[in-house]
This record gives structure tokens, C-alpha cells and sequence, in this order.
């Protein structure tokens, strides 16, 4: 685990050249000696590259997106003048278009039912074992084996738990087609039946996260509580919650970015419709299919992206400040 | 006399504490082996259905003790499947994604680690959120780019970035270089500066640094974000979906999605197709495990 | 914390030097081009269900010492169907000296993406359908007129056939190789045992249907997940209420989804549906085709396609009891039509091919291949729903099933592509057409008015066609 940021006292002066002299250190205020030139080629490949690669494959797509969320191309024929039409495309989605107020609908239900329910049975869990005794290896491994499956595994798994001839049905004999439960297909239930999967796996990621970072906290402050006669209860919420301010930010931010990217299980399951529609769906199943609406689809995109940019930007701020601090 | 009273009163106290702290001890055990057992459990019934005979699946009902266990269905699932095929096509795309990933980030670590431009708190943000961004936003567009960015005939079929092994594991690269970056650079800024000063000192020049001085010491990082980045890549579902088009190169997870409905008709092969697909990763974690959580908790957890 | 520098950064410096600089890209791509290749996908070890010879391997790129290549791309990824491919182009192959390069994707994946692939790097040859998705990609540009072909095969096709091959501009795109019906399939055993007799009218219908309820069965199989077999119901009952021109007028969006004829078929269907399986929105087409295998359900509207379901179970018993009956008439004048739903699949040429110039003769000979009796009966071999087109089909191997099949398309006196064929792609995809029907079939008693509403203003809200 990374100890204090060291200050940022010695820095290279960029623009000087000395033609390779490395200058020795002088006095107590230490720099580093003038980088040479092959060194300054060196770091400008070093950061440059990895720099371009991102702005062509990331930055300028989402501008890309941005842009395209004002016309109605195809993808067919090149984009012309004609393909632009403002704002229309937003105001379809939002008035028109029967499958987008579900479909964040959905993300929403995904959010707090993560944020409310699996992030704190993750906690709860990290909590549990984080003490001294033995098996707790094993407890961690088992949530935790869920959370190294890929998504669409995990939707197949929960498929044999979920459809007519299924565990759950099986077990409450109702396996003929008049009276098994319709987890996957009943539009009111299934969203449920897939946040149960997604959350099972959710909830190993944040035990194992939080388990870090409850074993960083001061085992002083701890000790400091139970000798002012703090019960268990009172010493976390009181002492430790507080403490783990950074790891709760982080563990937010990531379960806020999870919901938003929901994608793998309802796709596999239905394709993501009849219940179980997402924004993320959406945008694939306009635009990368035979309907090809690029336009729109990227509407759709832009929705996502202006969202995903709150947690994204409070996780910047946050860590960047803890860092130059 | 209070002097003597107090030692015992506390022993006393202390034994009933320890009587009831056996007991709560015990019940914490009991209820998290059932709690583990409950979590385990759609994986063993996974396995447990893919043990038996569809035919038998469907005469006795789902819940119902096994006439018999055999492992045809993995033996379906792996021929009729083609899985290792498309095992094979994932560690194509897992091997070098995981090896330019690490390489890329600890250079790009390095540089923010060790220099402190203004430019780099920017860059390291433009990295990292370009990581946390859902990958449905850009992939319109990129699925455009890729189509039109040329790539010599060696590494693609048709001479475009598209339906390639190399696109998809340039891909990977970059959406899983921003979080890369951002653990090394704090692991790196850990690592003593007077080691790189003395380097210099010698006349080392930054890269001999980078990779005799500050490398090696990040082994235990790297191995673990090795570790997770392979877990990453390897069930990764969207992009070889979207971005390759021959479906017999696409890598495991992404090809799935294909082998549901008319491929397999018989729902025991898709449970054991299901879990042999998870196996590989399973036992990473197992073996690793160690090195798993060291990678994901390096990213989160600051000081 | 500091230690010194280990020398045995040398395994870690050999790995790195390999990848170092733009030009290190060496290892990589030696390690790609020697694992990824365009061979033909590698036939299953254990070709499961229909009992397709498992043919020799397709030949590799490599052999292409002969005539030349052509990349084909399929989509037909069920493993009967694969083994059929795999035969067909082997034969090709042996008959022409020809090599084929074959890409199979799975049967949806390859409909999703078809827009990308027609217009990013295609393969020369590939299957597609026929209808307005035939002529809405010949529109755009993405094929290759094929007359010259055409003009050397059409007498092996019916004028009905032919037709389906045709463009907007008049030109030919396709070599139409299959086609299956749409009917209501059932068990001859479970009908001889249980004393059923086939209805022949809508209200026999019904009573069949309250008989099999009464006796445990359910009556109607249904698995709508997948979203598009709901719309062979729709097709049916529209067809039969109010007829082709207006079905056909309806989809191209000449009529309203407001109309009232609309809503006729709507309510017939709500009729239909409590006796129709309940657990339909969680069940795929082949899991409600077992429950059919399985005697628990008495019908099911379905293509043939269906019987890959029955030859899967390799049961002889099973494959034989499967027949079919036209959906029986609902005492309209359209009856006499006798129309259905019997989509046709094709072989086209994609014009944005990458190996186009090189390819176009190459893949007009493998068209040409297709469009003889022989070959097609190779891959009805695999997948014996899909009947040949050809009229030199020998059918005297055809089962009974497929023979009654033969003679109902030929008695029909229209016939339809399937509502996803013969409309726009964006109405009748995932969150279009197949979410509306779902809708409708989780609450048959819902307001119509606003329901059909609802669909029109999902239709207006299109983007236009380019």
C-alpha cells in the first residue's frame, strides 16, 4: 500500500539543455540533474504515445458521439449537411421513444439497489471478518469467486437458478409453464432477478476493498474506542466508519460507475428488452445493429457520458486533491 | 484488600468474557459458513446440473437426487463447442493486452511518479476517467475508426484495424492503462528517490532507470495487477463482440453469446459450457489470490 | 527500503526489449499471424443432433493453388446446419477447384451486425434474406446485381422464387436456396391417443383448445424471448382478417398501426392467448419446442424450422409423430388466399468486399452452385427445415412432413417473408416491434387505442430511410 506522497520539491526544468552534463546535487535542496536529451526524447515517447493512443481511441470517439447525437446518419452513406438536425434526436428520446424513461428507470433501480443494499452486505460482510480467526482466507474466497467470473457467466449461471425448469421453480414445485414463476420473462420481476445476480457478485468486490482498507485504520483508534466502552456497533460507525472516508468515496464512485455500465447480464439474458432495458442496451441496440441508428444512438451515448461524468469527476477531484496535498 | 480484590474481579470479568465470547465466536463461524455456503451455491448447482444427463434433467425434475453423474456434458461443451479453440484466442488477446498494459502503464507511472509537471495531474486525470467511462459512449464512433484505420496485412485479414486480434487487444490497452497508471505511479512514488538520484548520478539515462531501477522493484504491483488485468481481459464480453466480426476469433467470453438457444439445445451442456469457461479464472484466483487483492486494493486504498 | 538494483532484471529486460520501440512490435505479430487465420472454422469432432456427415475439413487459404478463393460468411452456426456448410463447400471445392473460406457467426449476432459487416470489410459471399431487407441493402449499394447468374439458373426456379430475389430497381441480388413455412405444429401420437382432430376453422380451433386444457395439456407453445416469434402469430391472424395488400401496405408503412383492422387482430389474438403457455417471455423457441417434444404441450405456432428440435432428440418415435396444419381459417373473405408466412433465405455478393476484384467471378460461381437441387439438399441434410428451392430438388427423400410442406407453399396463394424481413430493420428490431408485441402479450386487455397509438408514434419517430 503506498505510503505519504513525497513532496513535489525536486523537478526537472524543462526548456534548459546542458548537452548531458549531469549536474551533482547541491546542499540539502535536492534536483535531479538536467535531463539530457535522449532522456527528454525518451519521456516525450514515453508519455506521448500512450497519450496519442488515448486521445484517438477515447477523447476524440466521445466528441465523436457528441457530435453525432445532432444528426440522424445511417452510417450508410457519407454525412452530409442534410443529416444534422439539432436537437431533435434528444427530444424524441426524451418525449417520444417508449424505451428510454425504463431504461434509466432501470439504471436508477441498479444504483440504489447497489448502493443500498449490496454495498453495505459487502461492508457488513468485511466487517465480519475482519478479525482474527481462523477460515477467514476461506469466508473472503467464497464471495469473492463471484466477482472473478465474467458477467455473461454469471448470467448464465443465474439462468439455471431462475427459468421454468430451474433451481428456484424446482424447488417450489412449480415447474409446469402455468405455474412456474416467469423471473426472466415477467417485466415487473426480472430486472429484480437480474440485480440479485449482479449484486452477488457486487457485494464480494466491496468486502474485499473495504476488508483493505479496515486493515489500514489505526489499530489505536480502536483501542482508544473499546477502553471508552464503545460496543462493536458504536466503535464502527463511531470510530472506523468515519475513518475510512477515502475508501468509502472510492467504494461509491465504483458501485455508481458499475450500475452505469450494466451491460453483460440483461444482454445475454433477452437482449435487454421486456423489463430489462438499459441505457447502455440501448445505444448498442440502435446503433450497432441492423438498424443502424447512428444518430440517435449516440443521443442515447451523450445521456450516458453526461452522467457518468459525476461520479467520474467526483473521484477525480478527490483523489487528485488527496494527491497534490 | 482491594488490591487483591481488584486482580480477581478482573480475572472474573475476563472469564466471562472469554464464555461469551466463545459462544458469539461460534455463531459468527455457523453464520458465516451458511452465509458462504448460500453464496457458493448457483455455482455448485451449476456443476451439479452439468454432471447430469439433460434426459435425466427432464424425467426427474431439476431438484432431484442423481441417477447418474457423468461428465458427458463437458465433454459436449468442449468438442461440439470448440472450446479450446477459443481459449486459445483469448490468451492471443490476454497475453500481449496484459504485457503492453503493464509496460505502458509503469512508463507512463514512472513519469508521474518521478516528475512533477503540471501537465501531469491532467494527464493522469484524462487517463483515469478515460478508464471509468462506460465503453458503450464511444464505441459507435470507435467501431468507425476501426474500420477505417489501415493495419498491414500480417496482423489483419482485409487491412483494417477491424476484426483483429491486434485492435482488440489495442483496445484493452487502453481503457485498462488509466487504472494501471494510477496504482503504479502511487506505488512508484513510494520507492526511494535516492535510488533513481544515484542511477542518475551514474549517468543512467531514464530509461535504464526505468527499467534496471524502478521495475524490478515494483514486481509484487505489477504481478498483481498482471493477475487482475487477466481476469479483466479475459472476461471481457463487449469489445470482441462488437469489434471483431469472425466469430470463430473472437475470445471466449464474447463467444458466449453464441452458444446459446439452437447450439446447444440441451441446458446441462450450457451449465457445463458455463463452467468450464469459469474454471480458468477461478483458479487463478485461487492460486493468486493473494496477489488479486493486492492488485485491486493498491488502486483504492491511499493512505 | 531501498535495495540495491538486482541484476536479474535481465528476464524482464529480454521481455521489454522484444516490445521496446514502435519497430519491436515484431513478436507480436508473429505470434498473431501464426495462431489467427481465416481457415475454414474447424468442423465439430461430434457433430451433435441431425446427422450430418461430417464432411473432410474445408480446405485452408493455403490450397488456394487452384482457381482461386472465395470468403463466404454464414450464418448458419447450428451444428447440423455448420456440418452442412462444411459438406456444401467441400463439394464446391472438389467440382470446381475452388477454395472456400468459410466464417461462420451465430444466427443472431450476424442479422445484429449485418449493417456493420455489409459495410465494413464483408465477406465476398453471404447468406441473407429476401423482402424488404433484401431490397432495402440492394438500395444502399451493399450488393452486386447478379443477372448473369441468374439468367443461367432461372429455370430452376418458380415464378414466386424469383420474385423474391428482385430488387427495387428490377435487378437481381439473390439466389433464393430455402424457405420454410409458418404453421401450427402437433404430435400425430398425442392427437391419435388423446382423439383430437385437426380444426380446420377458428372456432374448432378454440374447442381443440379448451379439450387439450381440460386434459392437462398446455394448449398453445410459446417461447417469446428472443421477441420475434410473437410475430408469426401477428402475421398469421393479420393475414387471414385482413389480407395481404393490407398486411403488405401495413408494414411498408402505407397503413396505420391506428387502423381498426389493427385492432381486429389484436383482439382475435387476446382470444388465443389464455390458452397459450405462461412462462412464454422466459423461454427461447427450442425450450417451447421441447415442451411440444415432451407431450406437455399440444400446439405451436412455428416454422418448420421446429423439427430440428424433434431430430434432436434422435429419437425415431419422436421425429416421425411431428406433422403440421395450416392455421385454420377465421371466416373471412382472405381465407382463400391461404396466405403465410414462408421466408426465403438467400445468397448474395457483398459489393464493399475487400476481395471483391478478385473474388466477384469466384463468388458467382459459388451462387451458381447454390442454385442447384443437389447442393441445397446438402444443407437440408443438416437442417431439415429448411426445404430446397430448386426445382430440381430430389424430393423423393423429403419425409411426409416436408412433402405437405412442399404442397401448402405451393397451394398458398400469397406468401409473406416473416414481418421482420418485409419491414424497416429500426421497426422491428429489439426495442421496436419486438418489446411492442411483448407489451401487448403481457396485457391482452389493455387499451388498444393507446396501445396502437403508441407503436404509430414509435414508426413516425423513424429517421427516414436515408
Amino acid at each position: 500500500m503506498s505510503g505519504p506522497t513525497p513532496p513535489p520539491g525536486a523537478s526537472a526544468l524543462p526548456g534548459q539543455q546542458t548537452g548531458g552534463a549531469d549536474v551533482r546535487p547541491v546542499g540539502r535542496r535536492r534536483r535531479y540533474s538536467v535531463l539530457t536529451r535522449r532522456d527528454r526524447v525518451t519521456m516525450a515517447l514515453m508519455v506521448g504515445i500512450p497519450t496519442v493512443l488515448f486521445i484517438s481511441f477515447i477523447w476524440l470517439p466521445t466528441i465523436a458521439s457528441i457530435f453525432l447525437s445532432f444528426t440522424n446518419w445511417r452510417g450508410i452513406s457519407a454525412l452530409t449537411a442534410n443529416n444534422f438536425i439539432g436537437l431533435k434526436n434528444y427530444e424524441t428520446l426524451f418525449t417520444t421513444y417508449p424505451f428510454f424513461w425504463p431504461a434509466v428507470w432501470h439504471n436508477v433501480l441498479w444504483l440504489v439497489t447497489f448502493v443500498f443494499i449490496a454495498t453495505p452486505i459487502g461492508i457488513f460482510i468485511a466487517v465480519l471478518l475482519d478479525r482474527e480467526m481462523r477460515g477467514t482466507r476461506i469466508y473472503q474466497s467464497a464471495f469473492f469467486i463471484p466477482v472473478v467470473l465474467s458477467l455473461a457467466i454469471v448470467g448464465f449461471i443465474w439462468e439455471q437458478m431462475y427459468t421454468s425448469q430451474g433451481f428456484i421453480n424446482s424447488v417450489l414445485g412449480h415447474t409446469s409453464s402455468n405455474t412456474a414463476i416467469d423471473f426472466l420473462g415477467n417485466p415487473t420481476i426480472n430486472i429484480w432477478a437480474v440485480l440479485v445476480a449482479a449484486g452477488w457478485r457486487h457485494v464480494g468486490y466491496v468486502m474485499v476493498l473495504y476488508l483493505a482498507g479496515l486493515k489500514s485504520v489505526d489499530p489505536t483508534l480502536r483501542e482508544a474506542a473499546s477502553i471508552d466502552g464503545a460496543n462493536a456497533r458504536q466503535t464502527f460507525f463511531r470510530v472506523v466508519f468515519p475513518v475510512m472516508k477515502p475508501i468509502n468515496i472510492v467504494i461509491i464512485v465504483i458501485t455508481v460507475i458499475e450500475s452505469l455500465r450494466a451491460f453483460d447480464i440483461a444482454y445475454i439474458i433477452n437482449r435487454g428488452k421486456n423489463g430489462l432495458e438499459l441505457l447502455s442496451i440501448l445505444i448498442t441496440n440502435n446503433s450497432i445493429s441492423e438498424a443502424s441508428l447512428i444518430g440517435f444512438g449516440s443521443a442515447i451515448a451523450v445521456v450516458l457520458l453526461v452522467i457518468s461524468l459525476v461520479p467520474i469527476v467526483i473521484f477525480l477531484t478527490r483523489t487528485m486533491r488527496g494527491d497534490s496535498t | 484488600m482491594t488490591a487483591d480484590a481488584a486482580p480477581v474481579a478482573a480475572t472474573a470479568v475476563k472469564v466471562k468474557h472469554h464464555s461469551r465470547f466463545r459462544w458469539q465466536r461460534l455463531f459468527l463461524h455457523v453464520f458465516l459458513i451458511g452465509l458462504a455456503l448460500v453464496w457458493l451455491f448457483p455455482i455448485l448447482w451449476t456443476l451439479f446440473t452439468a454432471l447430469r444427463p439433460y434426459g435425466d434433467t427432464i424425467a426427474d425434475g431439476a431438484v432431484s437426487f442423481p441417477k447418474t453423474l457423468n461428465f458427458d456434458n463437458f465433454v459436449t461443451a468442449w468438442t461440439v463447442g470448440d472450446l479450446p479453440k477459443y481459449f486459445v484466442n483469448t490468451l492471443i488477446v490476454a497475453i500481449p493486452g496484459v504485457i503492453l498494459t503493464l509496460w505502458i502503464s509503469s512508463m507512463l507511472g514512472f513519469i508521474f511518479a518521478r516528475f512533477s509537471f503540471r501537465a501531469n495531474l491532467l494527464l493522469l486525470m484524462m487517463f483515469t476517467a478515460g478508464n471509468l467511462l462506460p465503453p458503450q459512449v464511444i464505441i459507435v464512433p470507435l467501431y468507425r475508426v476501426y474500420l477505417a484505420l489501415p493495419l498491414p496485412v500480417p496482423l489483419s485479414d482485409h487491412g483494417v484495424l477491424y476484426d483483429t486480434y491486434f485492435g482488440i487487444i489495442l483496445i484493452h490497452v487502453i481503457f485498462q492503462t488509466g487504472f494501471c497508471t494510477f496504482v503504479l505511479s502511487n506505488y512508484m512514488k513510494t520507492i526511494s528517490r535516492e535510488l533513481t538520484e544515484a542511477a542518475l548520478v551514474d549517468g543512467a539515462g531514464l530509461f535504464t532507470i526505468y527499467s534496471r531501477v524502478i521495475l524490478p522493484l515494483c514486481r509484487p504491483a505489477l504481478a498483481a495487477l498482471a493477475v487482475l488485468e487477466f481476469t479483466f481481459i479475459y472476461n471481457d464480453f463487449f469489445w470482441a463482440l462488437i469489434l471483431m466480426s469472425t466469430g470463430n476469433k473472437r475470445p471466449i467470453t464474447s463467444a458466449l453469446n453464441n452458444f446459446q438457444g439452437s447450439f446447444f439445445t440441451d441446458q446441462n451442456v450450457l451449465a457445463a459450457m458455463s463452467f468450464l469457461v469459469a474454471v480458468p479464472t477461478i483458479i487463478v484466483y485461487l492460486v493468486l489470490s493473494k496477489q488479486f487483492v493486492r492488485g485491486l486494493t493498491l488502486g483504492s486504498t491511499k493512505g | 527500503m531501498a535495495e540495491p538494483t538486482r541484476v536479474d532484471a535481465v528476464s524482464r529486460r529480454t521481455v521489454l526489449k522484444g516490445i521496446a520501440g514502435a519497430a519491436g512490435l515484431v513478436s507480436i505479430p508473429a505470434i498473431i499471424a501464426a495462431c489467427s487465420s481465416t481457415t475454414s472454422s474447424s468442423a465439430p469432432s461430434a457433430a451433435a443432433s441431425t446427422g450430418a456427415s461430417t464432411p473432410p475439413a474445408s480446405t485452408a487459404p493455403g490450397a488456394s493453388t487452384a482457381v482461386g478463393t472465395v470468403h463466404v460468411g454464414s450464418n448458419h452456426s447450428d451444428p447440423g446446419e455448420k456440418g452442412a456448410m462444411e459438406a456444401i463447400n467441400a463439394a464446391f471445392t472438389k467440382d470446381t477447384g475452388i477454395a472456400v473460406v468459410l466464417n461462420t457467426v451465430d444466427h443472431g449476432t450476424f442479422q445484429d451486425q449485418i449493417t456493420n459487416y455489409l459495410g465494413g470489410t464483408p465477406d465476398t459471399g453471404y447468406t441473407w434474406f429476401s423482402g424488404f431487407r433484401l431490397k432495402f441493402f440492394a438500395d444502399q449499394g451493399f450488393n452486386i446485381p447478379i443477372d448473369d447468374v441468374w439468367a443461367k439458373v432461372k429455370g430452376n426456379f418458380t415464378d414466386g422464387f424469383a420474385q423474391s430475389v428482385v430488387g427495387n430497381d428490377g435487378k437481381v441480388y439473390g439466389i433464393p436456396v430455402d424457405y420454410y413455412p409458418w404453421a401450427v405444429f402437433y404430435r400425430k401420437d398425442v392427437f391419435a391417443d388423446k382423439k383430437y382432430t385437426v380444426p380446420a376453422t377458428w372456432e374448432e380451433f378454440v374447442a381443440l383448445c379448451t379439450k387439450m386444457q381440460a386434459d392437462g395439456l398446455t394448449p398453445i407453445a410459446f417461447g417469446d424471448k428472443d421477441g420475434w416469434p410473437a410475430m408469426g402469430t401477428f402475421d398469421i391472424l393479420n393475414l387471414r382478417l385482413n389480407g395481404y395488400t393490407f398486411h403488405t401496405d401495413l408494414l411498408a408503412g402505407k397503413a396505420k398501426w391506428t387502423d381498426p383492422k389493427v385492432t381486429k387482430v389484436f383482439e382475435q389474438w387476446a382470444k388465443m392467448i389464455p390458452f397459450q403457455a405462461k412462462d412464454y417471455a422466459g423461454l427461447t423457441w427450442q425450450q417451447a419446442a421441447d415442451t411440444l417434444v415432451q407431450k406437455k404441450s399440444g400446439m405451436y405456432l412455428l416454422g418448420l424450422f421446429v423439427s430440428s428440435q424433434f431430430a434432436a432428440t434422435k429419437k425415431p418415435e419422436d421425429i416421425a409423430a411431428l406433422d403440421f396444419f395450416p392455421f385454420p381459417s377465421l371466416g373471412t373473405e382472405f381465407d382463400a388466399e391461404k396466405a403465410l408466412d414462408a421466408p426465403i433465405d438467400t445468397w448474395q455478393i457483398a459489393a464493399k468486399s475487400p476481395n471483391l476484384a478478385t473474388e466477384t467471378d469466384t463468388a458467382k460461381a459459388y451462387l451458381e452452385y447454390w442454385a442447384k437441387g443437389a447442393t441445397q439438399e446438402l444443407m437440408f441434410k443438416g437442417q431439415p427445415g429448411l426445404i430446397p428451392t430448386a426445382n430440381d430438388a430430389n424430393t423423393s427423400s423429403y419425409s411426409d412432413l416436408q412433402k405437405k410442406a412442399v404442397e401448402v407453399v405451393s397451394a398458398a396463394k400469397r406468401i409473406t417473408q416473416f414481418l421482420d424481413r418485409d419491414t424497416r430493420s429500426d421497426f422491428a428490431g429489439s426495442n421496436g416491434m419486438q418489446s411492442f408485441l411483448l407489451k401487448f402479450l403481457a396485457d391482452p386487455t389493455q387499451d388498444l387505442t393507446k396501445y396502437q397509438a403508441s407503436i404509430q408514434a414509435f414508426w413516425d419517430q423513424l429517421p427516414p430511410l436515408v
